[in-house]
């Protein structure tokens, strides 16, 4: 999952539903899976493919006008469980990126810890770009992450996003926080030394 | 500033990094069977030991069969899963409440029933309803996979600290009212999102009066409104609570904890990033109409129409009764009801039992309704038997089942059907949680308890 986050562009995939939980991303009976492969296949599952496993040729991920690793979703994106399947399915069904006005908070830093970024942006600069895709599907946007702007390149409007220096680097260097921590052991220990003394 | 939150947060930041997240030092880690199995196998991949193995409890509980729990689990992928946390914690040398052990039951009942989540603690578990455990007057949160490895590795996790709210429910609750009804109500008021980026502490005459198994009730929802947690000031109530419990400090150790936790209160300089109160008088039995746990009125109440929605949630709005089968304007008063679940970490404690005890005792169960009645433990299991609510059951047509997470999440075998109404005391309503199309209203066990021996959605208060 580890990989170098810099510059990407893209055409998109919209989904203007607002309120989208981690049980529609992926619902609870996939959760049963030992490992972190495979998810990407039953991403959206239930929306995707009706009762007999057969697409359902009206949802977005099934229309092949549609495409890219951008994946542009109404405000409140990932609420509910915790699942990192979640991000998981996101990530193996190659999405690079997610776009949205608000997302849940655990689901966000699951999507950075596997180096899937989440762009928030303007209600009125998402309630455009969908009207963009809408308006041609091979609309592209660009993310860049080293200046942490994104823009719509069908209008040229660009907005700046937010993240956290640390979090920026790790994803432009593909590190993750494991390595952070293990590097700040004596830290740890002091700090539980100090929590005993006291 | 000065707020309980940033009591606890402060006193376990081990450092703030430059231009990032704080490393917060974790007192108690959590895990269950569906989303450890990716950490371990990480942890063994990078060659490492956990490092504070006595600070980590282990258990499954979404996966595990609601009958026979003496013999192996029917679904294989189930089964494995199961095994893989028990093979996991016997090489990592873990504490396990494995299956059919008398410690059993759903992680987020069996922390708090066994003094194992304590005031001031910060506590984690790759689960979003890791914040019942606030209830106990800790920072309990919900954390991914990912992170649920950073704690394994280091006892660490990397967060920002998030603002802090608090929601005071002020006044006496009336007759039927429920902690889930108070929760359900604030998040009618709240929206899925409306505390997204806060810690919340539940505050006010109401929410004090709440006994501890209210007050897990209440915490437990606070991921629904999008907070990383929400808790609850420790007093005599949570003193009273804890004291003799197996993993509770005991004597003169029993005695330093409580001083200590006596001085976990919010100052009364505090200042919060937001203040909100509700009266308790205005909020009755609740019910849920949609497909988030937002999507909730009182039960005499009617679905909001499509005019006070707004633009941008209009779509998701019609499809979310298109789902349910409801019309904008409905009363759910009178609805035929095919499943009720009375259970989960929400409601499956003792006191839940008793309420729904309350309403079917000298009642019968409706023809064509199916009922599940899960204890969250053994130990809700024991007392429930103690009291003799199991008898109560038993004359009124109710058979009880074994402790897991259940019909919450249809993870085993306990789904409701596609199109199927069911009302749940479960925490979430989402498209599917119950199964593949099943149709889900939330509600207090005193609502499911009318539901289930009336057939139809039944104002309790008409049963009291």
């Amino acid at each position: 999952m580890k990989q170098k986050f810099d510059i990407i562009t893209s055409t998109c995939v919209p989904l203007p539903l607002e309120n989208v939980d981690t049980d529609q991303i992926i619902p609870a009976r996939f959760l049963k899976a030992t490992d972190k492969n495979g998810f990407g296949d039953n991403l959206f599952r239930d929306w995707r493919y009706d009762k007999e496993g057969n697409p359902i040729k009206s949802f977005v991920l099934n229309d092949p006008t549609y495409g890219g690793c951008i994946l542009v979703a109404g405000k409140n994106f990932g609420s509910g469980s915790s699942r990192e399947h979640a991000a998981w399915a996101i990530a193996g069904y190659g999405f690079r990126v997610v776009i949205s006005s608000f997302f849940a908070d655990i689901h966000k830093n699951n999507e950075l810890n596997n180096f899937v970024l989440p762009v928030v942006v303007s209600e009125q600069f998402l309630a455009e770009l969908f009207d963009s895709i809408n308006k041609n599907p091979k609309m592209e946007v660009k993310v860049d992450l080293p200046n942490q702007t994104v823009t719509n390149l069908a209008t040229g409007k660009s907005e700046k996003f937010e993240i956290n220096g640390y979090k920026k680097y790790c994803l432009m260097n593909a590190l993750d926080d494991i390595d952070f921590l293990l590097e700040n052991k004596d830290k740890i220990e002091a700090w539980e030394k100090k929590q005993k003394n006291a | 500033m000065n707020t309980l939150f940033d009591k606890i947060w402060d006193k376990h930041v081990v450092q703030i990094v430059e231009d990032g997240p704080t490393q917060l030092y974790i007192d108690r880690l959590y895990c269950h069977e569906v989303t450890s199995p990716q950490a371990f196998a990480g942890m063994r991949e990078r060659g490492l030991k956990c490092f504070r193995p006595d600070q980590i409890v282990c258990m499954p509980d979404h996966n595990t069969p609601t009958h026979d729990q003496d013999k192996p689990i029917e679904d294989p992928v189930s089964r494995h899963q199961v095994d893989t946390l028990a093979k996991n914690t016997a090489d990592f040398g873990l504490t396990h409440f494995g299956m059919m052990n008398p410690k059993n039951g759903i992680i987020h009942v069996v922390g708090p029933e066994r003094g194992l989540s304590l005031p001031g603690m910060t506590i984690v578990c790759g689960d979003s309803h890791t914040s019942t455990h606030g209830a106990m007057g800790a920072v309990a949160f919900g954390i991914g996979t990912s992170e649920v490895e950073m704690v394994m590795a280091s006892q660490c996790i990397l967060q920002s600290k998030p603002k802090s709210m608090r929601i005071s429910v002020n006044g006496k609750l009336k007759k039927g009212v429920t902690a889930k009804d108070v929760a359900l109500y604030i998040m009618s008021k709240m929206s899925t999102s409306g505390a997204t980026g806060y810690f919340v502490e539940y505050a006010g005459s109401a929410v004090k009066s709440l006994s501890m198994e209210g007050r897990l009730t209440l915490s437990n929802l606070t991921i629904e409104m999008g907070a990383r947690g929400g808790f609850i000031a420790p007093d005599e109530v949570t003193f009273e609570y804890l004291k003799g419990r197996e993993y509770a400090p005991k004597g003169a150790d029993w005695d330093k904890a409580v001083e200590y936790w006596k001085t976990l209160k919010s100052g009364d300089d505090a200042v919060f990033d937001k203040d909100i109160t509700f009266d308790a008088a205005d909020i009755e039995p609740m019910v849920t109409y949609g497909t988030n746990p937002g999507m909730g009125m009182g039960i005499s109440q009617h679905i909001p129409t499509l005019d006070t929605v707004d633009a941008a949630g209009q779509i998701s709005y019609k499809k979310s009764l298109v789902y349910m089968g409801f019309q904008p304007g409905d009363s759910l008063l009178g609805k035929k009801v095919d499943y009720v679940f009375c259970g989960s970490c929400t409601n499956g404690r003792i006191e839940d039992f008793r309420a729904f005890a309350s309403i079917v005792k000298g009642r019968k169960k409706a023809e064509g309704v199916t009922c599940w009645l899960v204890p969250g433990s053994w130990m809700v299991d024991a007392q429930i038997r103690e009291e003799g609510l199991d008898k109560i059951f038993e004359e009124a047509g109710f058979a009880l089942r074994q402790p897991g997470c259940s019909a919450c999440l249809a993870m085993n075998d306990d789904k409701i059907p596609a199109g199927k109404l069911s009302v749940s005391t479960s925490n979430r309503n989402f498209e599917g949680r119950q199964g593949p199309g099943a149709r889900t209203v939330l509600a207090s066990p005193l609502v499911a308890a009318a539901a289930a021996v009336t057939g139809v959605i039944t104002d309790p208060r008409t049963l009291m």
